[in-house]
């Protein structure tokens, strides 16, 4: 339905990067696209407003006029303030002088707050700390036997005097299990509490009256991140209802780009100290600033992909096969070689998985078959050396003789020789400066060979030295815009 | 609409007199729960669809039926209306968005070319950025055409707009598939609310008569098997459990179907765990659930967990769900909140998904059918 931002904005800054100089109207239009994405991102309106104020004071000023690609400067300047809002005060859980140190956990029903309770739990052990959960949540059916599940799961004990389904007075629980803490000297509790909503003052109270009984060093307010522009509300309610110190964000394995957690650290002004990654117990990690600040902005994280795609392709190799194909010595040999550098990377799937914007594209990912690459192997391995140097002396018998060896058909044998003369001869245009067009490539096959080649022609003043974008551009998935994304925004290599 | 082979006496009871068995209901709903938010105009809205028991498969079995026939020509259609026009009525979010519509025309001179806070609005109801400028600019179209003036005709636009793109014939249980028991599978992301939806779901079916069996196919999370129980005994209905922890979920939605069979259920409820949809691993396994209830009998309704706090991710979920366990219907749940929903607009719209049911609070008796009118008029503020 909607592109990603890095697809837009390469839209928005076509024929901009040209100018060097972004008038009002420019940065205005870039700021609505960045407006756009945020909103679809989730982040609350009125965040997004005060945020695109700011960054438009910003992008007028000195800093952007004087950029060498000023594009590229408002992108920066962006990025630069979300990590500010979502990181300014970033710190670690506050222990108590005298232990234990109680931590409560608030938030909406399903926000997965008792979850987060263990993996806490797991993790103050690991650090070394002795911690106790404490089943408060009297409300939701058996919600206190799940915590005894998961204290059991993760190895540590539950206090938990009442069975919930409710029956009980949750503030007496909170009240008892730091006695109870004290006398067997445990250094953490962890309380869980009842989800509740933001309007619900009774539940509220109630909240408040647990914090009230327990005294924590910290109230952790635990949301979803798929939580959409009621993130503010609820976020604002628990402010005043019962006063937050943190936030942890939940469910951030899923595919939601998370804008709440920028409208909820910039509607209380509270760190967001965890972020909660999966299904198992010790899926649970600080929280990255940086990492949220890409996928609010729907960026994908370029920067690993580049790296990886570097750590693969030897830079010498590259230039020799550079200059061969230039003199047109490129043979079926270098063909097979580039194949298996692409199979280093690892899984295509996988690697186009990490462009931005990818997970729009999981239908077309899903067609990519990485059986190809194994297939055109076996063919090339089942020729001579002299027919893999010059595939010209392929006849009807050698084909046939290399179908059978191979395990494919003769029709096999003709395409693959087909495109392999087909991305020679483009190759031998592109590396003289030409720019073709791509003719009959399948996904994972004539592409694969682009890699080193361009690597060479960057090397000759080409605009393309970036292997994710030929990364992209092997599945043939829209391809110069996602990896112009990452190079025009300055987070590319 | 649905009804079952037997019980017809009790059936009858239920009819006659519903308000002794309403009132009972919640007296027990609150005894295990004080905190529970039992709304009580959501009560007599639950009897009504009781009130449509005709079907073919009824009229062979009893004769007395054809009396209720008599009394009640119009099959479907009424019992559809009346249970959603009040049930919906409980939603608090409606208040939040009619102060935010009130704001909206009281600020600003009406004016048909000025309709950006409107857009404002309908975001902030997580309608989306798309469908809120498509609203407006629709209402700028009706509201020119019909030379609309006035805060409230421009309000009545607004409501009639989003009325009719939410209205669909097919936004009605559907439990006439055929074969009984009719199965539901219910599936969502974690946290959803699917099991507390299960719950009320049944209590529902059971007050009106049919005998419900619930599978406990959340084998994953801790003391899921344990909250669906807890939901069946206050139900009154039966629940098929995993023999060992951590049993194959497809096993147990099997075996649910081969008892719910067995026992001579009107209807199976079926509880899956939750899972991110982006998580292939789980989808799939999900898609199995799917097939092994289908090798023994076909499934009436897959329904759609969906909170309504979530944003713009929802669709996301909705298209993936429906891909792997094609989806007939979604549960919006927790409208009690802040939240507003708004994407169940685009969702409908683009993926033609109907919303079915909604929940509004813990209580066992906190859910209603979605009626578009109702949704349309609460955000608007109109009534």
């Amino acid at each position: 339905m909607f592109g990603n931002l890095s697809e837009r904005l390469v839209e928005t800054f076509k024929g901009l990067r040209a100018k060097g100089k972004l008038s009002a109207a420019d940065i205005d239009s870039t700021l609505r696209e960045i407006r756009r994405a945020l909103l679809e991102a989730d982040v609350a309106l009125e965040v997004v407003k005060t945020f695109i104020a700011a960054v438009r004071e910003r992008a007028l000023g000195d800093e952007v006029s004087k950029a060498l690609n000023p594009a590229q400067q408002v992108v920066q300047i962006v990025q630069e303030e979300l990590i500010v809002i979502l990181g300014g005060e970033a710190r670690r859980i506050q222990f108590a002088k005298n232990p234990p140190t109680v931590i409560m956990l608030a938030g909406l029903q399903g926000s997965g707050k008792t979850t987060l309770a263990g993996k806490l739990a797991l993790w103050l052990k690991e650090q070394g700390q002795t911690p106790l959960l404490v089943a408060c949540d009297l409300q939701r059916p058996n919600a206190v036997n799940q915590l005894q599940v998961i204290g059991e799961r993760v190895g540590v004990p539950v206090f938990a005097p009442e069975a919930g389904n409710g029956s009980g007075n949750p503030v007496n629980v909170a009240k008892d299990s730091i006695k109870h803490a004290t006398q067997k000297q445990f250094s953490v509790v962890i309380v869980d509490t009842a989800g509740r909503l933001g309007i619900d003052e009774e539940l509220m109270k109630q909240a408040n009256d647990i914090r009230k009984a327990t005294d924590p060093d910290e109230v952790l307010f635990v949301i979803d991140s798929m939580i959409g522009q009621d993130a503010v509300n609820v976020a604002k309610a628990f402010e005043d209802g019962v006063g937050i110190t943190g936030v942890v964000l939940t469910k951030l394995d899923g595919d939601a780009r998370g804008g709440a957690a920028l409208s909820v650290a910039q509607v209380t002004g509270k760190p967001i100290l965890f972020s909660s990654t999966g299904e198992g117990m010790d899926a649970f990690e600080p929280f990255y600033p940086d990492r949220m600040a890409s996928r609010i902005l729907d960026m994908g994280d370029i920067l690993t992909l580049i790296e990886q795609a570097q750590k693969s392709f030897d830079e010498q190799e590259a230039m020799a096969m550079a200059e061969k194909m230039a003199k047109d010595a490129f043979t079926l040999e270098d063909f097979l070689e580039q194949m298996q550098q692409i199979k280093k990377m690892g899984s295509i799937k996988n690697m186009l998985a990490m462009m931005p914007g990818a997970g729009k594209l999981k239908g077309q990912l899903d067609n990519i078959d990485e059986k190809e690459i194994d297939h055109t192997e076996a063919i090339i391995r089942a020729m001579t050396p002299k027919e893999r140097r010059d595939p010209k002396i392929l006849n009807g018998s050698r084909r046939l003789r290399i179908a059978k060896g191979s395990g494919m058909t003769v029709t096999d044998v003709n395409s693959l020789v087909n495109r392999f003369e087909q991305a020679a001869k483009m190759m031998k245009t592109m590396a003289k400066g030409g720019n073709p067009g791509i003719p009959g490539m399948p996904p994972g096959m004539g592409r694969a060979a682009m890699p080193k080649q361009n690597k060479g022609k960057a090397k000759k003043g080409s605009k393309s030295g970036n292997p994710a974008k030929r990364a992209a551009e092997i599945a043939g998935i829209q391809p110069p815009k996602q990896g112009n994304a990452g190079s025009s925004f300055g987070l590319g290599g | 609409m649905f009804w079952r082979k037997k019980n017809k006496a009790a059936e009858q009871a239920v009819v006659q007199e519903p308000e002794v068995i309403v009132s009972e209901v919640i007296e027990e709903s609150i005894a295990p729960a004080p905190e529970a938010v039992v709304e009580e105009t959501s009560i007599p809205n639950e009897i009504p669809p009781v009130e449509e028991p005709v079907v073919e498969e009824t009229l062979a079995e009893e004769p007395v039926v054809e009396e209720t026939l008599a009394e009640e020509p119009v099959v479907e259609e009424v019992a559809d209306e009346e249970a959603p026009v009040e049930l919906v009525k409980v939603e608090l979010p409606k208040r939040t968005l009619t102060q935010g519509f009130k704001a909206v025309f009281s600020r600003i001179k009406f004016d048909v070319e000025n309709l950006e806070e409107l857009e404002d609005v309908l975001i902030q109801a997580d309608f989306g950025v798309q469908a809120a400028e498509d609203i407006v600019s629709e209402v700028k179209s009706r509201a020119k055409r019909a030379g609309a003036r006035t805060e409230a005709e421009l309000k009545q636009i607004l409501t009639e707009l989003l009325s009719e793109k939410l209205s669909r014939t097919d936004s009605a249980l559907n439990l006439d598939s055929g074969a009984q028991p009719y199965v539901i599978l219910v599936v969502g992301v974690n946290g959803a609310g699917k099991t507390t939806t299960i719950g009320k779901l049944a209590n529902y079916l059971v007050e009106g008569g049919a005998k419900v069996t619930l599978g406990a196919a959340d084998t994953f999370r801790a003391a899921a098997v344990e909250q669906l129980e807890t939901w069946a005994s206050r139900s009154n209905s039966e629940v098929v459990k995993p023999n060992i922890e951590g049993q194959d979920p497809a096993a147990v939605a099997y075996e649910a179907v081969e008892k719910a069979i067995a026992n001579g259920s009107d209807v199976l409820i079926i509880d899956t765990a939750g899972r991110l949809q982006n998580k292939q691993g789980l989808m799939d396994e999900l898609g199995k659930i799917r097939r092994v209830i289908e090798k023994q009998l076909p499934i009436s309704e897959v329904l759609l967990v969906l909170d309504s706090t979530t944003g713009q991710n929802a669709m996301t979920q909705a298209k993936a769900f429906t891909e792997v366990a094609a989806v007939t219907g979604i549960a919006l749940t927790k409208l009690d909140g802040s939240a507003k929903g708004g994407i169940v607009y685009a969702i409908q719209d683009q993926l033609d998904i109907p919303v079915k049911l909604v929940g509004v609070g813990e209580g066992i008796n906190d859910f209603g059918f979605f009626d578009a009118k109702d949704f349309a008029s609460g955000l608007v503020g109109e009534k």
